[in-house]
């Protein structure tokens, strides 16, 4: 099916409206719809993603008085600045040193998680990994709650149940 | 091992059989490591580099399995390109600078790179629809590293990654796919958007930046915090690789039923051109080589195996025709060597 907008694309959005009794149906492609404000981008790129990183930043205030994009990790000399143009950071300290800037970042790319889950070195040490799986599953099981999803909920609720 | 030996022969795992192999063409799993108490790739000094891999060289050589080193650093350019166009190494390897390298199995269906955007990247690779074989072993070699050095490692993020996208488990997956089915049939659209409603992502067959050229596709995880590898593995072979294979068959089979003549024609004319042609792009290559593997796989083209296509795809690279012919070659004699490659290998007699 064509889009209706630009006769050009295949259209993907397939909108039907009831207005008053009258049924409408919109069929438009991925970009138009965006246009019209009727479908989001589900993958924002993440040079999109950077560019906003600097400019959504609250203004620093009181004692410290650096611009958020020039303060720099002290072990490595990171700015977010810097961390903006070229998406790499530069040091593993770099993701507590700007955590909260990293943080809406770090959520949006993957899909609003923000704990790991899964693999843990065996360095770790077995109660550790434990309290990993547990916040993780915890996390989980919020997200299942909050969408009313009942029977994954109960299966998480198992799970820690088992690991406690 | 030498990489001048690599190029007469395509890669010795691709034409093993793997479940759903006329449909998923591979399958991979990558993890990403750095080491604690060192700097990211952007801030890392070619002295800091030169520990890195004094320090996880001889671990991937002390493994229960045999690898061959190879430092990039030091080979030619065109050797890195070979090690590209084999999957061994990544685009943006070949392009680095430093010192840096590469530790290879020998049926070349595990890599694990040093010094690349992280300081380690292990990848196996397995023919047809195989990530839990693939997961199984690139976790099983990180099991053995980790015994040696110690990763960085976050209680809340997980593995600590040079890019944000990477963090927690730093596995992505990813297969490759041939959907010409979907294509022929104007169903590809679909595939796309439901990639994205999945959060995955959809690239050409050699990766990062490459366009789509010849209905192969390849789709990868992009989520890598939050979920447990296990699972983004499972998503994919039990949930959305499946589907598409199942929506490709239909779609070949719709061709065959509904206009066999137009798909033949199609088909032979490819088969045609690459018999005879005497300048051939790598581009155009692949879109007939991919009309051609179609014909071999519903049955309409019967002389021709399935592995010759497979190793055509690697032979007619840049990289593995210049070290073919034992020269460098500009873009007009590659074309004309290429097409007297595929000549050769695709001849009736």
């Amino acid at each position: 099916m064509q889009c209706q907008n630009c006769k050009n694309q295949t259209a993907t959005i397939h909108l039907t409206e009831i207005t008053n009794g009258n049924r409408t149906e919109t069929h438009l492609c991925q970009t138009c719809a965006q246009k019209q404000g009727l479908a989001v981008q589900t993958q924002i790129p993440l040079n999109e993603l950077l560019s906003t990183l600097l400019s959504a930043q609250p203004e620093a205030t009181g004692e410290d008085s650096t611009p958020q994009e020039e303060k720099a990790c002290p072990r490595c000399g990171m700015t977010l600045r810097r961390f903006s143009k070229e998406t790499l950071l530069g040091c593993p300290q770099d993701y507590e040193v700007f955590e909260k800037n990293l943080l809406p970042l770090i959520q949006r790319t993957h899909n609003g998680n923000t704990e790991h889950c899964g693999k843990t070195p065996s360095s770790v040490g077995p109660e550790q990994d434990k309290q990993i799986q547990l916040a993780a599953l915890r996390r989980q099981l919020d997200v299942a709650l909050r969408n009313e999803q009942y029977e994954t909920a109960a299966r998480l609720r198992d799970q820690i149940r088992n690991l406690q | 091992m030498n990489p001048a030996d690599l190029s007469s022969q395509p890669s010795p795992w691709i034409n093993q059989p793997g479940p759903d192999f006329e449909i998923v063409i591979s399958s991979r799993v990558r993890l990403a490591r750095n080491l604690e108490g060192y700097e990211f790739k952007p801030c890392l000094s070619a002295q800091r580099q030169n520990e890195i891999l004094e320090i996880l060289t001889p671990a991937l050589l002390s493994l229960d399995q045999k690898l061959y080193y190879i430092d990039v650093d030091k080979i030619a350019a065109v050797e890195r390109e070979l090690l590209a166009e084999r999957y061994l190494i990544s685009p943006a390897h070949v392009r680095g600078k430093g010192p840096r390298g590469v530790a290879i199995a020998e049926e070349e269906n595990f890599s694990a790179m040093i010094n690349e955007e992280d300081h380690l990247r292990m990848q196996a690779y397995a023919p047809g629809l195989q990530l839990k074989a693939c997961l199984d072993r690139v976790n099983q070699i990180d099991d053995q590293i980790e015994k040696k050095v110690r990763f960085a490692f976050h209680p809340r993020f997980g593995y600590l990654t040079a890019c944000p996208t990477n963090l927690g488990t730093g596995i992505r997956v990813s297969v490759m796919l041939h959907l010409p089915g979907l294509k022929m049939t104007g169903q590809i659209d679909k595939f796309f958007a439901a990639a994205r409603d999945c959060n995955l992502a959809v690239r050409g067959a050699f990766g990062e930046g490459s366009e789509t050229v010849g209905d192969f596709y390849q789709l990868s995880n992009q989520v890598t915090l939050g979920v447990a590898e296990a699972e983004v593995v499972s998503n994919f072979t039990e949930k959305i690789v499946p589907k598409i294979v199942e929506y490709e068959r239909a779609a070949r089979q719709t061709l065959i039923e509904q206009s066999p003549y137009v798909v033949d024609d199609k088909i032979q004319r490819a088969l045609g051109v690459l018999r005879n042609a005497r300048l051939i792009s790598s581009q155009e290559a692949l879109v007939l080589l991919s009309q051609v593997r179609l014909g071999v796989h519903i049955g309409r083209i019967f002389e021709i195996q399935v592995s010759k296509i497979n190793n055509l795809f690697f032979h007619l690279q840049p990289a593995h025709l210049q070290m073919r012919a034992g020269k460098s070659l500009d873009p007009d004699q590659r074309d004309s060597f290429r097409a007297q490659v595929i000549r050769k290998a695709l001849s009736p007699n």
